[in-house]
């Protein structure tokens, strides 16, 4: 199969189906381990098209229903932002309380 | 390219441009119109490519449209990554295509403007559920303030050309995109606080206050805000499901709801021949508002062996002469920059395709209408515990029949609390309001009656047949809130 054809989970860091399925059989069982493994939903949309899709795949590979295997943690920014926007969160010398 | 059209005529709608801007897109003059975004101009003179994927090149274009996905990431004005779908076009603005590389900035020293706020009642969306929560808490007297990262405020209502059934206080028989209009003036008649194009970016836990840190893009820059809330209301809906198959990546394969944004709130013809995949009601629903376009609905598949949505709809749609193939799904799309055709193929019991009875169509459309994920991160952040509930869409926060999480303060309503319908998004608004209230002491009898009522409303519409899967799910989770609560204790 061509790299045309391509069937592809992860749109932000361009990750196909084929590559998740082989890194589940290789034992990557979890969404987190997915992710450290081949950066599948860690793109600027952080995880919102593909976890679903890489969940889905955990659970037909490993047998697992759906309810035992949890979603990646989620962390601050959201959304992509300017990375000049977050330093002016805190104000040198400000602390938070 | 182009075949692609603005709707001057519609049956239903009325597309109130604003003055034509002009901008650069690649350096070429393009133009649009004030109150559009950047994508839908776009879109609108024919770019149908995005940008390039990472690693494989491949083509990208329009999909979710509401800010959720990364298919229009652009640089403008020298800033990147900048979500062209929900970011107004300006005249004279500069827009780029991104790179497969990162580049950085033009200019490192944004303009940023710093505010801090505090209310009783902070709402982030302000579809349905938001905007019900927040007439609710505001004329029972309580602060409140919503915020949403869209430029027009009223969620997936605004997109919405049929008219709503169920009861007259959810707005039965009015179209959605009217709905939205009329809870807009409920609103402001009560003098309740909105803030458009207002993203929330992170949770924290300051001085025993929830806070939460919001991002409002402004004419020359952004305003940080610093807002600090007694009871927080999630109402952030959901996000569309992908499907993969061969050439998924295709500009021409875009989310169902997309393309009512694309279609509906501007007035953008998404393309000339369709294939819807999936058929629940968005599926169903954006059948005929395609016809209603003007564009050729060649079929609907659904790999299911019956029709998930409504039957009204459905009939509707067949009345039309639409196809509607029950059992069938898409083996692959056909194209190379764009869509030009799909081949789609029956399955069995086990949904496993059945060769040989592949079929080509000729579309150049291919909408993805295959459900929707809560969208969560937010609430997973504040620590809002998580359950996967079948009937509600898969993983949702956990939360009990007031709409609370389990976290004391923090509440959530809509298809964020488990993927339903608007008229019950509203009822969760209404009441996870009138429950703020209660317990804040406002107005707390008149709160109560609001809250009773429409419990009473809310199981009346579950006990319909395409609801009451819905009833199940939300039993499941009003369990699970009880067993974590006790725990606690």
């Amino acid at each position: 199969m061509n790299r045309e054809e391509e069937t592809i989970v992860c749109f932000c860091e361009d990750i196909a189906e084929k590559e998740i399925v082989k890194a589940i059989e290789e034992g990557y069982t979890t969404p987190r381990e997915i992710k450290q493994h081949l950066r599948a939903g860690m793109g600027e949309c952080q995880g919102r098209g593909c976890m679903p899709q890489i969940m889905r795949l955990i659970s037909q590979k490993t047998g697992k229903s759906l309810g035992e295997i949890l979603p990646p943690s989620d962390r601050p920014p959201i959304i992509p932002i300017p990375i000049g926007l977050l330093g002016k969160i805190v104000k040198r010398g400000e602390k938070e309380k | 390219m182009g075949t692609i059209q603005r709707i001057w005529r519609h049956p239903i709608l009325d597309f109130k441009r604003g003055r034509s801007v002009r901008f650069q897109f690649e350096g070429k003059r393009i133009e649009g119109y004030e109150n559009e975004s950047i994508a839908v101009a776009l879109f609108a003179s024919g770019v149908k490519v995005f940008g390039r994927s990472r690693r494989f090149n491949h083509p990208m274009g329009w999909f979710c449209g509401i800010g959720k996905c990364s298919s229009c990431l652009m640089r403008v004005n020298g800033i990147p990554n900048v979500r062209t779908c929900i970011t107004p076009v300006r005249e004279g603005m500069r827009v780029e295509l991104q790179g497969r590389k990162g580049v950085l900035p033009d200019e490192p020293n944004i303009k940023v403007k710093k505010k801090e706020e505090y209310v009783r009642v902070l709402i982030i969306g302000s579809g349905p559920a938001g905007l019900e929560t927040g007439i609710t808490s505001t004329k029972l007297g309580l602060d409140t303030l919503i915020i949403d990262e869209n430029p027009i405020p009223g969620g997936q209502l605004i997109k919405q050309t049929h008219k709503f059934f169920g009861s007259k206080k959810e707005y039965a028989g009015l179209r959605g995109f009217e709905i939205a209009k009329t809870m807009l003036e409920g609103l402001r008649k009560c003098g309740g606080r909105y803030l458009t194009e207002t993203s929330a970016i992170g949770y924290y836990w300051k001085n025993k206050k929830h806070k939460f840190l919001a991002v409002q893009k402004q004419e020359d820059g952004y305003q940080l805000l610093e807002i600090k809330a007694d009871n927080i209301v999630v109402t952030s809906g959901a996000s569309e499901n992908y499907l993969p198959f061969p050439r998924n990546y295709l500009p021409g394969v875009y989310g169902a709801g997309g393309v009512q944004t694309l279609m509906n709130v501007y007035g953008v013809k998404p393309g000339n021949k369709a294939l819807i995949v999936g058929a629940g009601n968005v599926g169903l629903i954006i059948g005929y508002q395609l016809l209603q376009a003007g564009v050729e609905v060649k079929a609907l598949i659904e790999a299911m062996p019956h029709v998930g949505g409504y039957l009204v709809h459905a009939s509707k749609l067949a009345r039309l002469g639409v196809p509607i193939l029950l059992r069938h799904t898409i083996k692959e799309a056909k194209g190379e920059e764009y869509v030009n055709g799909a081949t789609i193929i029956e399955v069995d019991e086990n949904k496993q395709p059945i060769e040989g009875t592949e079929r080509k169509l000729d579309v150049d459309l291919i909408l993805i209408a295959v459900g929707l994920s809560a969208s969560t991160k937010i609430l997973s952040q504040a620590g809002c515990e998580k359950m996967f509930v079948q009937e509600l869409g898969g993983w949702i926060p956990i939360h009990n029949e007031n709409m609370e999480t389990t976290i004391d303060g923090i509440y959530v309503a809509g298809d964020g609390s488990g993927i339903a319908e608007a008229s019950t998004a509203m009822l969760e608004g209404r009441i996870a309001g009138a429950a703020i209230a209660e317990r804040e002491g406002y107005n707390p009898e008149d709160a109560r009656r609001i809250r009773e009522d429409a419990f009473s409303e809310l199981s009346k519409l579950r006990q319909s047949s395409s609801l009451k899967i819905v009833a199940e799910g939300k039993r499941k989770c009003q369990q699970r809130w009880n067993e974590v609560k006790s725990h606690e204790k």
